[in-house]
């Protein structure tokens, strides 16, 4: 026992992407008026009655599947009671002891390239609740409960993780894997994806881990990573000051970059769960998950083996491309552009696309340059229309949305020289322009035809096709 | 509670064009008393508690909703124990709803308001809710009819929540007859309750006249036990004969968890109660208290002002029953119960084709003397509470009268038995008058 230990499980609330709520019919659609999408039943009126929304259980269903886990017969809603403005009916329905996906697991990778299991303990069917406005009202509180009655997907997992980076690279295949799924859209700004930490430490010297604390509020991976890290240090010296971990719940501050207690412990809730008695056990036949099995994506590990296979990447590329729906899909569509060439478009992606992406800051599904035109581009190298280094160039510009790689190469002139005879008549004059260095190179310095070859591309501003140059020089130069 | 009289008139007006084109039903203009309980658009919905003494709801319940089809005419909103929790009527804020047959005695509760308008001729029918016994034990008292159908066999959307589980709607009448035709238009599937029963509704006046020979009666030994008074025994003896003249044949059988049914039910109903009333907590509508100071001023008083004693008590009962330490010892073991009580039950209905017994142990009795004893009124509802654990279909008719008072024939079905239990009961009111006695002063 010589090292601290964390030890770290993650909760994820993921949105599900119905059109409608999970016990009502209003929308769940982001960004309404405060209060314009909340029906009786999400106000929680006198005598109202949910109705469970089957997309929500579908859309369990397939997590489930994608996980490996089963998913429940028969599973149960239970009332979560607790009073709170923005919690309409006194209790939110959730799922407690019966839930609808049990035991299932999901493979990281971590750092070093190695592969970890991390054990997913459940994920429960609930519902949100609302939001509590705390500026703007003078001393009083806003509730909009536009969100209460959003269909949430708990994600609980084992302790499995032993840093913030093996709890980040959990959260972020959850996060692409939801997204595969078509289940939850993902956006952590507007809370579809949210993340919770559980965090505890074993001391040095001892064999048991401590207690544990919960930090809430975590709305970016890096967040998550930083909030971990703070509060690992924080048990430690804790610890190590002779104090006490105290089981709460915290709340990271990104501004000051550290976690605080939410509430104090003498606050601690009973939540008295009991089954809800307004809403029948839910039922999954096997005709039901034969269906939500059959419209299954293919899920990213089975894409990234197919991407090795079929176009011969390694592990590396393959995992890269494929850890979401969007930039896999937007590969392949690069592929099918560019016969026989998958490794180009693996280099093109990731290299000038995804720093171009990451420049801006953009998704790709928001890239300026579509998977078609990108593909336009490379076929131009592919046919020695232009060279690598110019298609950068013609790529810059598409970027700024001058037109296609064929229009750009076109009145910008860029085409590449491969009339043997234009070529050989600039080796002609550089020759005779560098006797010095002609003498040099045939007395045996061979390292002097590199110093030719950038004069010739020099001269032909870069679209003389390199490979020809090279071979025309070496004979020229003899 | 509420006179609806603009929107009566107005019913009523469309009612007699329904006539005039023809697309009359046998409901169509006639004039009803609705449960405070049931949700009315634009009308008051108090559910008898200062709580919701300013509620207009924005929507039908499915029963009034099915009523107004049917052109039926709203007279007004009957009152009611508190959120439905009392036998005697006189937990709601709007004071005690008196007996038509002695005005100084209660008319049970907690459709109180709805028998005693029918049993006073104010309306010839009215809807009631039953919990524990709350249509059966008032219909009873105020010698009317009254049947609580199946679990699940009429929406509960709209009908303001006492105990989810338990809760279902029904009708209150004079007449079995009665009965049927106003449960053909409450009955049905309702995709807006999730409890519901999706599956096809019995015309319940079909097999009215079906006679009874060879009936199987079945008289639970416990239901006539101690704590039955003895004249209201006697009563309930002399509608049995009836029935055997009738053809049918009485076999004793015994319920053995009938002793546990009170108990059971003040954990299961407080339960969900403290639960289903939480969203009364003075934010987004009904009784907030003046001036709060913070959150917790504002849920504390609110509730603690706008709730009664009654409430109060149940909600702290249900509250402690699921508390983190009881819940075990409480709730699951009253639902582990539940269902002994209900195997009962099943296996009863495996040698018998109706079970009968008194609804009540006394006739009415008098305003304020069960008030401040809670444990003897519970035990008022000592014969109907088995009947919501199962989720059995039950019925109450008059049988008799002790001193004057009503005394009430419980009627017990196997589920999904409406048209049975209500033709067993109009064969009983084709041979007797008890049904048609009305109190003195209302005659």
């Amino acid at each position: 026992m010589g090292e601290e230990v964390q030890k770290i499980a993650d909760g994820l609330h993921a949105q599900l992407a119905t059109k409608s709520k999970i016990f009502s019919a209003a929308s769940t659609a982001y960004g309404a008026a405060p209060n314009t999408q909340a029906c009786a039943i999400d106000l929680g009126m006198p005598g109202v009655l949910p109705v469970l929304n089957e997309k929500a259980v579908e859309m369990a269903a397939r997590f489930g599947l994608a996980i490996e886990a089963p998913v429940a017969k028969r599973s149960v809603f239970a009332r979560k009671n607790y009073f709170y403005p923005d919690l309409p009916k006194g209790y939110q329905i959730s799922q407690f002891e019966l839930p609808v996906v049990g035991v299932g697991h999901l493979d990281i990778t971590l750092e070093d390239g190695s592969i970890k299991r991390v054990g997913v303990t459940r994920a429960h069917l609930e519902e949100d609740a609302g939001k509590s406005l705390h500026e703007d009202f003078d001393g009083m509180s806003g509730i909009d409960l536009n969100r209460a009655g959003t269909p949430l997907l708990e994600i609980v997992s084992e302790p499995d993780m032993r840093s913030a980076a093996e709890a980040v690279a959990y959260m972020k295949k959850i996060h692409a894997l939801v997204r595969y799924l078509e289940i939850c859209d993902g956006n952590m700004q507007e809370g579809s994806f949210r993340c919770d930490a559980n965090v505890s430490v074993r001391p040095k010297g001892q064999d048991e881990f401590g207690t544990r604390a919960e930090i809430k509020n975590l709305n970016s991976f890096r967040f998550v990573e930083k909030a971990i890290n703070f509060e690992v240090e924080r048990q430690i010296d804790l610890l190590e000051s002779g104090g006490k971990v105290v089981q709460e719940t915290r709340l990271y501050d990104p501004d000051k970059g550290e976690t605080r207690p939410m509430r104090s412990k003498e606050e601690a809730n009973d939540y008295r769960y009991f089954p809800d008695p307004d809403l029948l056990p839910l039922e999954i036949t096997e005709a039901f998950l034969k269906k939500v099995k059959a419209g299954l994506p293919e899920l990213p590990d089975e894409k990234k083996q197919r991407f090795m296979d079929d176009y011969a990447l390694n592990d590396y590329d393959a995992a890269v491309l494929t850890a979401s729906r969007d930039l896999a899909d937007y590969y392949e569509d690069v592929v099918k552009n560019i016969a026989d060439d998958p490794k180009l478009a693996a280099n093109w992606v990731m290299g000038e696309l995804s720093a171009a992406l990451n420049k801006e800051n953009l998704d790709i599904s928001e890239s300026p340059v579509k998977a078609d035109a990108l593909g336009g581009l490379l076929s131009r190298i592919k046919d020695d229309t232009i060279s690598g280094k110019i298609a950068k160039e013609v790529f810059e510009a598409m970027w700024q949305g001058e037109g296609d790689a064929d229009a750009i190469i076109e009145k910008k002139g860029l085409k590449q020289i491969t009339d043997t005879g234009a070529i050989e008549k600039i080796i002609d004059e550089i020759i005779e322009k560098n006797p010095q260095q002609l003498e040099q190179y045939r007395s045996g310095k061979d390292k002097l035809l590199g110093f030719f070859v950038g004069q010739v591309m020099k001269a032909t501003q870069g679209k003389a096709n390199p490979g020809q140059v090279n071979q025309l020089l070496k004979t020229k130069l003899k | 509670m509420t006179v609806t009289e603009t929107e009566a008139l107005k019913q009523a007006e469309a009612a007699d064009k329904q006539r005039q084109n023809g697309n009359a039903n046998l409901l169509t203009g006639i004039p009803l008393a609705q449960k405070d309980i049931f949700t009315t658009l634009g009308v008051k919905t108090t559910c008898g508690s200062k709580m919701l003494d300013n509620f207009i709801a924005p929507y039908n319940a499915t029963v009034i909703e099915n009523f107004n089809q049917a052109g039926a005419v709203m007279l007004g909103k009957t009152n009611m124990d508190e959120f439905a929790m009392g036998s005697s009527n006189e937990t709601s804020f709007y004071g005690a709803v008196k007996n038509p047959w002695d005005l100084e005695r209660v008319p049970g509760g907690s459709s109180g308001g709805s028998a005693a308008a029918v049993a006073a001729r104010l309306a010839p029918a009215a809807t009631g809710t039953d919990t524990g016994g709350s249509i059966r034990q008032p219909a009873a008292l105020c010698g009317i009819t009254g049947i609580k159908p199946t679990y699940g066999r009429v929406s509960r959307w709209g009908m303001i929540a006492f105990a989810s589980s338990l809760d279902q709607g029904g009708p209150m009448a004079q007449t079995a007859e009665d009965c049927a035709l106003m449960l053909d238009v409450m009955a049905g599937f309702d995709s807006k309750d999730s409890t519901s029963m999706d599956r096809p509704v019995d015309d319940h006046t079909a097999k009215l006249n079906d006679n009874l020979k060879g009936l199987k009666i079945g008289l639970p030994k416990e239901y006539f036990g101690e704590g039955l008074d003895a004249d209201v025994e006697q009563t309930v003896q002399d509608a049995l004969n009836v029935y055997e003249s009738l053809g049918a044949e009485l076999v004793e059988i015994s319920l053995p968890n009938s002793h546990l049914a009170v108990p059971v039910y003040y954990v299961v109903a407080p339960a969900e109660c403290s639960s289903n009333l939480s969203r009364f907590d003075g934010v987004r509508y009904g009784y907030r208290c003046e001036n709060p100071t913070d959150l917790t001023d504002l849920y504390t008083r609110s509730r603690g002002e706008g709730f009664g004693d009654e409430v109060k008590r149940r909600i702290m009962i249900g509250t402690y029953a699921l508390s983190a330490g009881y819940y075990d010892a409480y709730y699951l073991k009253a639902q582990q119960i539940r269902r002994l009580i209900s195997n009962d039950f099943t296996e009863a209905f495996e040698k018998v084709d109706v079970i009968m017994g008194p609804t009540a142990p006394t006739t009415a009795f008098k305003l304020g003397e069960k008030a401040d004893d809670p444990v003897s009124m519970y035990l008022s509802d000592i014969y109907t509470i088995a009947v919501n654990l199962a989720g059995l279909p039950g019925m109450s008719i008059p049988a008799g009268q002790v001193n004057g008072m009503p005394v009430g024939l419980q009627l017990i079905g196997n589920y999904w038995a409406e048209s049975r239990l209500l033709n067993i009961a109009h064969q009983y009111q084709q041979t007797t008058e008890w049904h048609r006695a009305i109190p003195t002063n209302f005659a």
